[in-house]
């Protein structure tokens, strides 16, 4: 099978030849060519050839065009900072009050340097890898992205007690949301996947998620001209695991705080599964420990397909050796073949 | 006689419903019935850390966090000033974010050790090492919290301790942020003198570190 074929078959819920590995690298790239992270993501040539090169390195099943989160911040005119071995961050919240956003205007991706450098580097791997890997494309929720826009202190006060505020602000993201994920779509993305860590009770309680984001995540993934994948970037997805299928989303990116083995139940045949390897914690692993991990998530969550193996956050840290990445490579071969060795 | 245990319960819900007319009740009735600030304190504090530990095992959201912790620095506020209460000085400490600038971390600690009682300096967010140590050694501080949300942030703690000791400082460095909560080891490897697992943990942290002397 071709990573296309794996992939498509465990989303399907069904047996492929092995467990898929996503290893979500995105400014691990600039360490792979070794130069500096903001020269990296100036080049949309330099993130192709990088993402090609790490897949075949590390047997990886798919590409990806992320290329740092607070991108869509730069978009709407905000700051990015750059550092030397860490992922670009959202600089100072560009909104500073609410009164702002009835002056906020929708980003028009065509316009937007940032943004077409990613569609660029989508488009130089689509003609490379055809439909033989996914390339996965990444869009920030609209519910979570005031976050990085506006701060998370005034955002829940915006989320709380503002609710016309809100709506605007939802309504705007929405449309950006909507554009940016369709244009990454037609540059070649096979997938989308939508960040949304507000949507766990991690950072929100259910209700509030329910009456909030997770109508605008029904009406936003409607309007998305292809397959999504919610990812909640490291928070738990339990007690939301039904909420989130009924978005219509297919995959859930899920935290290493979730219980595998009742969530796997809650998803069978309704969501496929990625994640969650604790990418913190991935810097020191030793050999054992990738074994130990690999092993304990595809024994919970492997059985009859419906599980992709990645981080929990949706992002491979700078500091995570190659070494690791390679064992975790080697270790899903061994312990990820199916049928099954270790299922439970 | 008050039910001190019942009030606390009630207390939570208010908090974690976000009423703050409700909550004020409750405070108010704590305080006809005793007078006495340590109870209130004792109330707000206990409070805030069962809601600290409902956030670590899943029941309750952060957003619940950051309010009940905004609505007890509020009450406390109130009530310092009835019963002349001096907030407490000792040990002398300041709080910052490393490099980052997401500041929900450090003010949920901030509403939370003013709930306590504690006198706290803010020195914001985006802070580079050299920024933390050089206002750290002019405020003479014992006692730096440092928050951080990327783990390029949480290795530079390191670097901090490492620059207070060159400089002679005794300086306590209390670490807390995503990056520790999903390595617990990782605190002590960046050479912290402790981890606050939650906001209300770093009151104990403190009230622990102070009960013989200073730290």
């Amino acid at each position: 099978m071709n990573s296309m074929e794996r992939t498509m078959t465990a989303i399907g819920h069904k047996e492929p030849d092995r467990v898929p590995l996503f290893l979500l690298l995105s400014l691990y790239g600039a360490k792979e060519l070794q130069i500096p992270i903001k020269e990296y993501f100036s080049k949309p040539e330099l993130v192709a050839k990088a993402q090609l090169a790490m897949k075949e390195k590390y047997r990886n099943d798919c590409l990806y065009s992320l290329f740092y989160a607070p991108i869509e911040i730069e978009a709407f005119g905000g700051e990015v900072i750059f550092a030397d071995d860490g992922p670009p961050n959202s600089g100072e919240p560009f909104l500073k009050s609410f009164e702002q956003i009835t002056q906020l205007e929708i980003p028009e991706v065509k316009e937007i340097k940032c943004l077409q450098r990613v569609l660029e580097a989508t488009e130089l791997m689509k003609k490379s890898v055809g439909d033989e890997t996914p390339i996965i494309g990444v869009v920030l929720s609209p519910f979570s992205l005031p976050i990085m826009q506006m701060g998370f202190e005034k955002y829940l006060e915006l989320l709380l007690f503002r609710e016309k505020e809100f709506e605007q602000l939802m309504r705007i993201n929405e449309e950006f949301c909507v554009s940016w994920a369709n244009a990454q779509l037609e540059a070649g993305a096979t997938a989308i996947c939508y960040f949304d860590p507000m949507a766990s009770p991690t950072m929100v309680e259910r209700t509030r998620y329910l009456a909030t984001g997770h109508r605008i995540a029904k009406r936003t993934l409607a309007r998305i001209k292809g397959p999504t994948a919610t990812h909640l970037a490291s928070g738990i997805t339990l007690p939301v695991v039904d909420d989130i299928a009924e978005t219509g989303t297919a995959l859930l990116g899920f935290s290493d705080k979730d219980d595998l083995v009742a969530l796997k139940e809650a998803t069978r045949d309704k969501l496929c599964l990625i994640g969650n390897f604790n990418g913190i914690a991935m810097p020191n692993w030793t050999t054992k420990d990738v074994e130990a991990n690999v092993k304990n998530v595809i024994g919970k969550a492997g059985n009859g397909g419906g599980l992709i193996l990645s981080d929990n956050h949706g992002e491979i840290p700078w500091q995570v050796p190659e070494e690791v990445l390679h064992e975790i490579a080697e270790a899903v071969g061994r312990f990820g073949t199916y049928p099954l060795r270790t299922e439970k | 006689m008050m039910d001190l245990a019942g009030l606390g319960r009630e207390f939570e819900s208010a908090l974690l419903q976000i009423n703050r007319v409700k909550a004020a009740e409750l405070f108010e009735r704590c305080y006809v019935n005793d007078n006495s600030f340590p109870l209130l304190e004792r109330l707000a504090i206990d409070t805030l850390e069962r809601i600290g530990e409902g956030w670590e095992n899943g029941t309750v959201s952060l957003s619940q966090v950051y309010m009940s912790g905004v609505i007890c620095e509020e009450l406390i506020e109130q009530y310092l000033p009835k019963l002349l209460v001096k907030r407490k000085i000792v040990p002398r400490m300041a709080i910052g974010v490393l490099q980052d600038h997401h500041g929900l971390g450090k003010r949920i600690v901030c509403s939370v050790l003013r709930a306590g009682g504690f006198e706290l300096i803010d020195y914001g967010q985006g802070l580079t090492v050299e920024e933390l140590v050089h206002r750290s050694l002019e405020d003479k501080l014992e006692v730096l919290l440092i928050s951080t949300l990327m783990l390029p942030s949480a290795l530079k703690v390191k670097a901090v301790k490492e620059a207070l000791a060159e400089a002679g400082a005794e300086t306590k460095v209390i670490v807390g942020g995503a990056p520790f909560r999903l390595d617990g080891e990782l605190w002590k490897r960046v050479g912290a003198d402790a981890f606050g697992d939650s906001a209300a943990s770093v009151v104990r942290i403190i009230e622990e570190k102070t009960k013989g002397g200073a730290m």
